[in-house]
């Protein structure tokens, strides 16, 4: 009977998550391609850097190293998760024991590390709710991000307790004929010594923290905290080049090319792109999706911008934020009439040009980013679609173009000048 | 008026001489008023150290790099395939430059559109003639002075160069202090991403500001920067705090030749 109840569970869980993917699959396709190089081993080496080594957390040591503890603890006890529902599904208890002395480091280190992730995300909770932080405020964090991010947080404390308290359990019922062990666990399972309902309890917590799960892993794809699925993909799609490299737009150069060649009245022969730059959601590339999906709002960017910090508009947080929102906006439309206009774009009605022109591409929000989000290109791309469509260019810097274009010098300098230096 | 002797491409050429390097100067090199002093140390340090070189002059030209983050990708491509052009024309090799704007768009974003060259930024450079004894130190002009380097955003986070700049520094005899965000949390200048061309948005304060601040707060009494946009910022910021007397802003190769009494 619970093995049924169990299968039904965990079936709904799956048709929920499928649902979830599906719906996320439309939207990705509404984007330009991924961009992919083919640098698997490269991109390999990144990922177990900045992914599972958390390097880049660890710019910050002290809170870093506890979310580094967190993940880590994460990695651990999911392969506890995927015990419990082999267990489930086959009504077994323990299935993994087989693994002997493999089993006990799984087991020890599961244990202690939710004693760890539970005071870790303990402490990330109080600090959100009790100490004032800049980076945890912002224009972009409404009432409902920062309840996003609390009720996340509070799943995971129960999902730890609900944890120590079936190994506990599960201590107290089978004794030394459990397998595994459990150094946190057990000392509290000696402390309680004994209990008349520990299968009761046992049982009550066991369900109680697959159905956290469960419920967790369908709560996130809808919440910031999405990371937890996202992070590692992100990281490992993320960009490899130096920084401050932007890539050129090869749909100008082709245009470039035809000028050039004197034939700038021939018309290209293949489809003109529909758009230069960005100016909505169909736009952006899966790349820049996937960023904003990653984005936890921890807003290690915006607190090391520039332009953030002397009080311009500008916050690189609220560039993927405001991504993902329109997604949700404007995607389901899209995706049943491709044609689908509601008369507002992500530049405009969710980002301001000045906010786009407040960015002196200083990279280090992009620096600073834990999961290698990439800020300042989308906002490079989003200008071009000022310029290249619009021609909205700040009039110093249609200025600033003339002078290029006419004197091969951002200034109005004669290049007849150009070895004046040499004297003095 | 004086005049250093710099060597130009076309008349290197034309004598039959194949430079090895290119000193691409850069707009700011070649107009800014206080930049041109770098230029001219730079070029200084090139002749001391009998350096295989030659300039563009009258035919070198923007990069492109402030139109291509003013988001002008149109008009950055276009003088991209001109400054190729000449570059093959000549055949350059390896490039010299003193920009960091002008390295980062050469070394990286050139070779997209078809112009692979070696680029080296100056402050690599001066430290490899440091560390071949190429270049020698003759007089210990700023012993007893204090001195920061500021980090241009394209030079390190864009680039990972940070040690280079401090080890040219390391190796005049003046004591170095670092700031509280320095190399990768190093804070902009404010000039990059076209900024230099324009006004900044509303705020509530300047970057340059912010920045000059931080080397305020360091107790130097020189600020070494490599950049030149980095050195119209800093140069307004300490004027703006008033501090022009306790505080100068130097750029690396002024430094070394300084130090090599040039």
């Amino acid at each position: 009977m619970e093995q049924i109840i169990f299968a039904c569970t965990f079936l709904i869980t799956l048709i929920l998550l499928g649902f979830t993917f599906m719906r996320l699959r439309a939207f990705f396709k509404l984007c330009k391609p991924l961009k992919y190089d083919g640098k698997l081993k490269e991109r390999l080496s990144l990922t177990a850097r900045v992914a599972f080594g958390q390097t880049k957390i660890l710019r910050k040591p002290i809170i870093g190293f506890l979310h580094a503890l967190v993940f880590w603890g994460f990695l651990v006890i999911t392969i506890g998760s995927i015990e419990m529902v082999i267990d489930g599904l086959f009504g077994l208890n323990r299935s993994l024991a087989f693994s002997g002395i493999g089993y006990d480091i799984i087991t020890a280190s599961g244990d202690i590390f939710s004693l760890i992730v539970l005071l870790g995300v303990f402490i990330f909770l109080l600090r959100r709710l009790f100490l004032k932080i800049r980076r945890f405020s912002g224009v972009e964090l409404k009432p409902k991000n920062k309840l996003d991010a609390n009720i996340a947080l509070s799943f995971i404390i129960l999902l730890m307790v609900s944890l120590i308290g079936m190994n506990t359990f599960d201590i107290l019922l089978h004794k030394e004929a459990l397998a595994g062990t459990y150094p946190i666990s057990s000392s509290l399972a000696a402390w309680i010594n004994h209990h008349n309902n520990t299968s009761i309890l046992f049982h009550f917590f066991w369900w109680l923290h697959i159905v956290l799960i469960f419920a967790f892993a369908n709560y996130l794809p809808y919440s910031k905290h999405f990371h937890v699925f996202m992070s590692i993909p992100n990281v490992f799609f993320s960009n490899l080049n130096p920084l401050t490299f932007l890539p050129a737009m090869p749909e100008v150069s082709k245009e470039v090319k035809l000028m050039l060649s004197g034939d700038a009245f021939q018309e290209p022969s293949d489809s003109a792109p529909s758009r230069f730059g960005v100016k909505d959601i169909e736009d952006i590339t899966q790349n820049n999706y996937l960023d904003s999906l990653t984005c936890t709002q921890c807003g290690r960017c915006t607190e090391v911008c520039p332009a953030n910090i002397t009080g311009k508009l500008l916050s690189p947080r609220k560039i993927f934020v405001d991504v993902r929102n329109r997604m949700l906006e404007k995607g389901p439309f899209l995706n049943k009439a491709p044609k689908y206009d509601d008369h507002k774009a992500l530049i405009g009605d969710y980002i301001s040009h000045e906010e786009l022109w407040a960015c002196t591409t200083c990279n280090a929000c992009a620096q600073e980013c834990p999961l290698n989000i990439s800020h300042p290109n989308l906002i490079m791309d989003m200008r071009r679609y000022l310029v290249l469509e619009e021609g909205q260019a700040p009039e110093e810097l249609n200025v600033m173009f003339a002078n290029i274009e006419n004197n091969g010098a951002p200034w109005k300098f004669s290049p007849e000048d150009r070895l004046d230096w040499t004297q003095y | 008026m004086p005049q250093i002797d710099v060597p130009v491409m076309a008349d290197e050429i034309s004598k039959g001489q194949q430079p090895e390097y290119l000193y691409w100067v850069g707009c700011a090199g070649a107009f800014d008023k206080r930049y041109q002093k770098v230029s001219r140390s730079f070029a200084k340090i090139l002749n001391e150290t009998k350096v295989s070189y030659a300039v563009l002059g009258k035919e070198e030209t923007c990069t492109g790099d402030p139109a291509k983050r003013a988001g002008n990708e149109m008009l950055f491509q276009m003088q991209a395939m001109q400054v190729i052009e000449t570059l093959k024309t000549y055949d350059v090799k390896k490039i010299l430059c003193t920009c960091p704007h002008c390295f980062n768009i050469l070394k990286n974003e050139y070779p997209e559109l078809g112009g692979q060259f070696e680029v080296i930024h100056y402050s690599t450079f001066l430290q490899s003639l440091l560390d071949t004894g190429t270049i020698q130190i003759k007089k210990e002009v700023f012993k007893n002075k204090r001195i920061t380097f500021h980090d241009p955003c394209y030079l390190g986070r864009g680039n990972g160069i940070y040690d280079a700049p401090r080890k040219v520094i390391d190796a005049i005899d003046i004591d170095y202090t670092e700031m509280k965000r320095a190399k990768s949390f190093s804070l902009c200048c404010g000039a990059g991403g076209a900024q230099m061309f324009k006004e900044a948005e509303k705020g509530d304060k300047e970057v340059y500001m912010e920045r000059t601040e931080d080397v305020l707060a360091s107790g130097a009494d020189i600020v070494a920067t490599a950049c030149p946009f980095c050195m119209t910022m800093l140069s307004d910021g300490i004027k703006y705090a008033n501090k022009e007397e306790k505080l100068v802003n130097m750029d690396l190769a002024e430094l070394i030749a300084t130090n090599m009494d040039l």
